[in-house]
């Protein structure tokens, strides 16, 4: 773990009014650069935790350090500056055009006029949003775009931190993937510290560095890497918040090149039929693959092998998956094969073959 | 050769509007003084009130109760009871004036305030907006269709009560329509100068406020046009 970008300690909040701590004595390290969720069932404090951040809402007890300095030895408004806000309504300001909305932050740090246009242009590039757009008014733009200016506002002066309270949970599925997909762009090329709060546990694995799993009082159950948590879940909480398709999920972290991927039923187009029977028994199938050196032809049944592979005319693997996709593209590509097998390259050149049996296999180590 | 009809007067007579219209220009500016006056002190008397107001609903159920009080005053009865205390004088015309247009202006710009999306305000403060900065470059913009609605019944109302103010002097075209109302045989030009004059002046002024409304807020037209 590099430098703790955020570090809460035994941080409480008791609301007015209430016995109950909505967050008890929570203790977290977020280190620099890495994207950590919070996640959990409503009533689980993420929220609470997330705004304490950013002082929109005062602890009852604890400490936040944010970049070495307590968040409370600084006035709220100098440190909110100072770190990017994303909520789930986005809350542009409708009498402002996009490109006002973006310049919100560098106006009340006192930016010029011309840098501030700069990085307005910059940012707008940045999210992958027209030029054109930045004279627009908010309600001119689609829930989508709105969620884009929301992200490109946040980070408008580049603060080193950006809390981000669910900002994509309102928008469609589709809409919500591209997003996701941004966002990892982004910070592959910003290295942000982000702290991320969702409901969405598909949503924590696919995104987080880190995904922190909290129950309802803000009690930590367990905070660790993604295919850490899939593969040795803490305790009966995190178990069930994993919910029953635990195993699929981490099929969609571990890429298929971390398997030992065998070559499968295959014959070189050099050999011939006795050579073919003996794979196809070998393997018991009823087919099997045709290679030309490194590179996979396609595959024949067993009554069609002619006394010469050179002579076959193989039908084609209607797809094939990378060494670096993930289990769960592998298992899509067994489901529609017709050979029940997932046929893996890197590149053009034939790695091998998966099967159903193999991702079990994996999934039970 | 003599028209049957001569002895009854006609309803208006242009030849007098004709010679009088200094006095009729006149009793219009009066009109207008007494309006904005009004108007101007009503609005930034309300702007405090509803400042003040604004986060506590005890605040605010005070001062609408006490607005509320000054509005169900007959105009009548409270420009009578001023002038024991300042005489016939454009004080006592405008005070009143004044008291009419609170209720209608703290409520407009409290609930516009009110109406701005909490997304909004939680983005502003999450930001880093100060409350003071927030008041007057989000939730005063934002409120400001809403205000202007309230300014123009207010206006409207105020253009009204301003003739009943010519019973002290100071009554702008309702000085016309009492003087008509007040000669030996009644003289309905002056009546009906002073009546359509107030409805033409009420009219402009509603249109010129919302036509300022429309200049001040132009990502509302934005909204139309899309």
């Amino acid at each position: 773990m590099g430098d703790i970008a955020i570090r809460l300690t035994n941080v409480t909040k008791t609301f007015a009014g209430t016995t109950a701590p909505a967050v008890d004595a929570l203790s977290l390290d977020v280190p620099a650069g890495e994207i950590v969720m919070l996640v959990g069932p409503s009533g689980c404090g993420k929220t609470t935790t997330l705004k304490m951040i950013n002082r929109l809402v005062e602890p009852t007890a604890g400490t936040i350090v944010v970049n070495g300095t307590d968040v409370t030895s600084v006035a709220a408004p100098e440190l909110r500056r100072g770190i990017g806000y994303v909520i789930q309504q986005v809350g542009l300001f409708p009498h402002r055009t996009i490109a006002g909305n973006i310049a919100v932050v560098p106006e009340l740090v006192g930016w010029d006029k011309e840098r501030t246009r700069a990085r307005v242009d910059e940012l707008l590039d940045l999210v992958r949003l027209e030029p054109a757009l930045a004279g627009r008014y908010p309600h001119e733009l689609s829930g989508g775009q709105r969620q884009r200016v929301g992200v490109a506002r946040a980070l408008a002066a580049d603060p080193p931190v950006l809390l981000m309270d669910e900002p994509f949970g309102a928008v469609d599925p589709v809409v919500r993937a591209e997003l996701q997909d941004q966002l990892i762009a982004l910070q592959d090329r910003l290295h942000k510290t982000i702290v991320f709060v969702t409901h969405d546990i598909d949503e924590a694995i696919r995104l987080g560095d880190r995904v922190a799993i909290l129950n309802i009082g803000g009690r930590l159950e367990q905070f660790a890497r993604p295919a850490e948590i899939l593969r040795s879940p803490a305790n009966e909480f995190v178990e069930a918040f994993l919910g029953s398709e635990r195993g699929l999920r981490r099929l969609a972290l571990v890429p298929v090149g971390d398997l030992d991927i065998g070559r499968g039923p295959v014959v070189d187009l050099a050999e011939g039929r006795t050579e073919a029977e003996a794979v196809m028994r070998r393997e018991d199938v009823d087919w099997v693959g045709v290679v030309d050196g490194e590179t996979i032809l396609g595959w024949v049944w067993g009554h069609e092998i002619p006394d010469r592979m050179v002579d076959a005319t193989p039908h084609p693997f209607m797809v094939t998956v990378q060494a670096a996709s993930s289990l769960r593209q592998a298992l899509d590509a067994i489901v529609v094969s017709r050979n029940n097998v997932a046929v893996v390259c890197a590149g053009e050149r034939f790695v091998g073959m998966l099967t159903v049996e193999q991702l079990s296999r994996e999934l039970a180590r | 050769m003599i028209p049957p009809a001569q002895s009854a007067a006609p309803f208006v007579r242009w030849d007098w509007i004709g010679r009088h219209l200094d006095d009729i220009w006149e009793a219009t500016v009066e009109h207008l003084t007494l309006t904005g006056l009004a108007v101007g002190i009503g609005l930034a008397i309300s702007l405090a009130l509803s400042l003040w107001s604004l986060r506590s609903a005890r605040r605010f159920a005070v001062v609408t109760s006490v607005a509320s009080v000054l509005y169900s005053l007959p105009s009548l009865s409270a420009f009578a009871l001023l002038v024991p205390f300042f005489g016939l004088t454009r004080t006592t015309a405008v005070v009143p004036l004044v008291s009419y247009t609170l209720l209608i202006l703290v409520r407009n710009i409290v609930t516009g305030i009110r109406a701005v999306d909490p997304a909004v305000r939680e983005a502003a403060i999450g930001m880093g907006y100060t409350r003071a900065a927030l008041l007057w470059r989000i939730e005063m913009p934002l409120a400001l269709p809403v205000i202007v609605a309230g300014l123009r019944i207010a206006t409207v109302t105020v253009v009204g009560l301003v003739t009943v103010a010519s019973l002290i002097g100071y009554g702008g075209l309702g000085g016309l329509i009492l003087s008509g109302l007040r000669r030996s045989i009644i003289f309905p030009t002056e009546i009906v100068v002073g009546t359509v004059g107030a409805i033409l002046l009420a009219a402009v002024l509603d249109g010129a406020l919302l036509l300022l409304q429309r200049l001040l807020t132009p990502w509302r037209r934005a909204a139309q046009g899309v």
